[in-house]
């Protein structure tokens, strides 16, 4: 069996991997398949039922906002832009940390001292501030906040696939590959970048909450996603200014918005056990 | 009553039995052996005799000592035993220290903390065993941290911890595994002077050491006890196979059939080779200075030395890995570029090598099948899948593995099948010229030789060239044609085996073979230890650079550096080598 074959075995047997795994699936499902299930949708105005409570009535399961839109179909738009955002993201950021962390680690040398003098510039620009200005100074759009996220987090995936390929390059099996004289393209692809995969699956898993913070930060700033589109940090803005009258418009985004944190973190956290731990058994 | 009594002890993890029913007993005053190789389950008896086991592990049995139970005690009752009626030591003394405290420090807390002796009289006692234990200049030392310490004196140390309460029982877990066989000799001859003291319980695969120290051994295969009595009964009538076939498997220094020289042209030439690193803070440090060897067709050469004598770098040099300061490699007639990335197709497949962690040495994330082949889509893109596919069956045959293993991957291997499979890995390109580099010294025993009856029989077979290095000399004398000593980055000796096993002429080379234990208690002589450790390569002494620990030395020793030079075929860097030579 493979070494992600064992982890993926290790992975199914961890109790905690499985509970938080299966409520982001769960909650995935849910997002996708609910809105086709209400009669309502998220565009539609309610003039009606402005504020209106949680009831089984109408099918405003959650209630609506201050414009009368359902709050059931809305929260679950928010969580399928949500993750989508920091899925995107993170992908984003997988896969230029994890070419160029390689590529630097395993180079070495002068090349390896060019590209993190490189990484460690980008880190001391100010970027909250750099994205809200980008945000302000173009159109906002989706396309943007992935990249706005992405090109912070990839930053910390490069160090960290940086690191491991210094210690993989001294290991026997990439001298032998060296020696015998694989090329550098096929080292890379074959000797280094499967034997990061551990790493990498568990630190994504730990930068998607990152991302999703960004997201809902820069949302509630009223920066980010642009209504009538809208994200669980746009809903959590919104319910804000709602909280005393009607505290379920900012109760049941802001409550969706920590399990999901929770279980990402929860997720990556036994990940890395999953993937860390050196029993055999 | 026995001071330790173990009685059908049994230790599971999950459904794994790592200790099977196994039954002895250490009487007070008495050195008892435990031999085995690795996973007979020597080390997890001594966790449970200290009542040490992880929480995952069950046990049944019992472990009765001075007549208390040790199983069902707490960790409180057993207090009251560890370090002051029993104590371990560990096989890496790195390990085992606490790098915050000094070592005095250290030692005086178990004083205290049982009670035994306060203040100046805690320090005092410390020191006196300091003494003991044959660390110089004790009191200083005291206050040394173990980092500052090297591994023989941090041994040393560890010895000395575990006597400090003055306990009944020693148990020493491979304690000079990790240390050069010079230092090991001095600390089994340490070991042998505290047997007054205490009774010990020897853990160790190597027969040698059992052999010369232990009044009684125990032999345990997968769990299981498989033989105990007297030791020189054991070794002259090994009542059980896997007995037999661990002394079978021992290196002898002293017996068995050598190879004779061959003669041929040199396929692989090293030439005034110097290797030399900066370190930071120290300036130049030089591991390899002028040194030359070549290999010729169908010859191996064994490359001995202790840590720090270079050996490694002179190799990775040799490779292209790390840049030669001076001199050249020269293969099959032509001068290789300084690195690996220089060198030819041709060059890269003619010297292929095999490397000391076998597990290591293969991708974690590739099956057999690729690891093998990818030598293949490298050096022969033409060649189809199948043609690829048969190639490597044929290879692994060829080692000694079936089909099976293909689409295994390399943590599912024994440790002898991942060496295996290096070797197939570097042989399926037909190289001219195989470097070994400790190739078998992370194998037990019984594996051990069959991997270099391996070797021999593909050099037999194929005229293939090995260069062998290693820092057990009792391994290469089976399978050297030439070897080759080193001291402190420079050669010492290099002759053919017949003259060097039986006729030394460098001081160093004679102390090295006077180390190495003989697995055999009946052995004339025992070892005279050499004195001192390998200094530092930072800081090698001037002159001589083994003149600090040489039996033999003269005052031109500590002036002069002795050049290397011919003398009645025997390539040597000794000033007094003429006067030293042994008669016959």
């Amino acid at each position: 069996m493979s070494a992600l074959g064992r982890a993926w075995r290790r992975a199914r047997q961890n109790r905690v991997v499985v509970i938080s795994g299966g409520l982001l699936a769960a909650l995935v499902v849910v997002a996708l398949v609910g809105p086709l299930l209400s009669p309502h949708s998220y565009l539609q105005t309610d003039f009606e039922n402005i504020l209106a409570a949680p009831s089984f009535a109408d099918f405003h399961l959650f209630g609506t906002d201050d414009l009368g839109r359902d709050l059931f179909v809305r929260t679950l738009l928010g969580v399928q832009v949500t993750i989508l955002v920091a899925l995107v993201a993170s992908a984003v950021s997988l896969v230029i940390g994890v070419l160029y962390g390689a590529i630097a680690g395993f180079a070495g040398g002068r090349v390896d001292a060019v590209m993190m003098r490189f990484v460690d510039t980008l880190y001391a620009l100010p970027f909250i501030f750099f994205v809200i200005l980008l945000m302000v100074a173009f159109e906002r759009n989706f396309f943007l906040i992935f990249v706005a996220i992405g090109a912070v987090n990839w930053l910390d995936m490069a160090r960290i696939v940086r690191g491991q390929t210094l210690s993989l390059r001294e290991r026997e099996f990439v001298q032998a590959a060296q020696l015998t004289g694989v090329s550098f393209s096929r080292i890379i692809l074959r000797h280094i970048a499967p034997n990061l995969v551990g790493v990498v699956i568990v630190y994504v898993t730990l930068t998607i909450p990152q991302a999703i913070l960004v997201e809902s930060f820069l949302s509630f700033l009223g920066l980010g996603i642009q209504e009538p589109q809208t994200s669980l940090g746009a809903l959590v803005d919104a319910g804000v200014n709602q909280m005393e009258g009607a505290s379920w418009v900012l109760l049941v985004p802001a409550s969706l918005l920590a399990l999901v944190l929770l279980s990402f973190n929860f997720l990556g956290d036994a990940l890395r056990d999953v993937f860390d731990s050196r029993q055999s058994r | 009553m026995s001071l330790l009594q173990v009685d059908k002890l049994n230790i599971k993890y999950g459904d794994d039995a790592v200790v099977r029913n196994l039954s002895f007993a250490v009487e007070a005053g008495e050195s008892v052996g435990l031999v085995g190789e690795s996973g007979s389950g020597k080390t997890q008896t001594a966790l449970a005799i200290l009542g040490l086991l992880p929480g995952g592990a069950k046990v049944a049995g019992a472990i009765r000592f001075a007549d208390n139970d040790i199983l069902g005690a707490g960790d409180k009752a057993l207090d009251e035993f560890r370090a002051v009626r029993m104590a371990m030591v560990f096989q890496d003394p790195l390990l085992a220290l606490n790098p915050f405290f000094s070592v005095g420090s250290q030692m005086r807390r178990i004083l205290i903390a049982h009670d035994i002796a306060t203040g100046e009289a805690a320090d005092g006692r410390v020191i006196d065993l300091l003494q003991r234990v044959g660390l110089p200049d004790a009191e200083r030392q005291f206050h040394a941290y173990p980092h500052q310490l090297s591994g023989g004196m941090r041994q040393r140390v560890m010895i000395a911890s575990a006597l400090v309460a003055e306990p009944d029982l020693l148990i020493a877990d491979e304690p000079t595994t990790a240390l050069d066989v010079t230092v090991q000799a001095q600390i089994l001859e340490l070991l042998e002077d505290i047997r007054d003291e205490t009774a010990l319980l020897l853990i160790t695969h190597d027969l040698g050491i059992v052999a010369g120290r232990c009044e009684r051994m125990l032999v345990l295969e997968k769990g299981e006890l498989v033989e105990s009595g007297r030791t020189a009964a054991v070794f002259s009538g090994p009542q059980h196979r896997h007995t037999q076939a661990l002394i079978a498997a021992a290196p002898r220094l002293d017996r068995g059939a050598m190879l004779a020289p061959v003669a041929g042209a040199d396929v692989f030439e090293i030439k005034d080779a110097a290797v030399s690193y900066e370190e930071r803070g120290y300036g130049q440090l030089n591991a390899v200075q002028q040194l030359s060897v070549a290999v010729k067709e169908g010859e191996t050469v064994a490359i001995v030395g202790e840590s720090g004598s270079g050996k490694s770098s002179l190799v990775r040099a040799a490779l292209g890995l790390v840049p030669l300061r001076a001199g050249r490699v020269i293969f099959s007639g032509t001068v290789l570029g300084n690195t690996v990335q220089s060198r030819s197709a041709a060059v890269r497949r003619g010297l292929q090598l095999v490397f000391q962690d076998p597990v290591g040495s293969l991708n974690p994330q590739m099956r057999v099948q690729a690891i093998i082949a990818e030598q293949l889509l490298v050096h022969e893109p033409d060649l189809s899948r199948e043609d690829r596919l048969a190639q490597v069956t044929e290879m692994l045959d060829k080692v000694g593995l079936d089909e099976t293993i293909l689409t295994r991957y390399p943590h599912e291997l024994s440790g002898g099948q991942a060496q295996r499979v290096a070797i197939a890995r570097a042989l399926i390109l037909r190289p001219k010229v195989l470097v070994c580099d400790e190739a078998v010294a992370a194998l037990d025993g019984s594996v051990r030789k069959q991997i270099l009856e391996l070797l021999l029989q593909v050099q037999r077979n194929s005229g293939l060239s090995i260069l062998f290095i290693t820092h057990d000399l009792a391994v290469v004398r089976s399978i050297s044609h030439r070897v080759l000593v080193m001291y402190l980055g420079r050669l010492v000796e290099l002759a053919t085996s017949e003259t060097l096993f039986s006729r030394a002429m460098h001081p160093y080379t004679r102390a090295l073979l006077k180390a190495v234990p003989v697995p055999d208690p009946t052995a004339a002589g025992g070892y005279a230890s050499l004195a001192g450790e390998v200094p530092s390569i930072l800081t090698p002494p001037p002159g001589c650079a083994f003149h600090p620990r040489c039996a033999q030395v003269k005052n031109i020793c500590t002036t002069t550096r002795p050049s290397t030079r011919d003398v009645e075929g025997v390539t040597v860097a000794c000033h007094r080598a003429e006067e030293l030579l042994p008669a016959g």
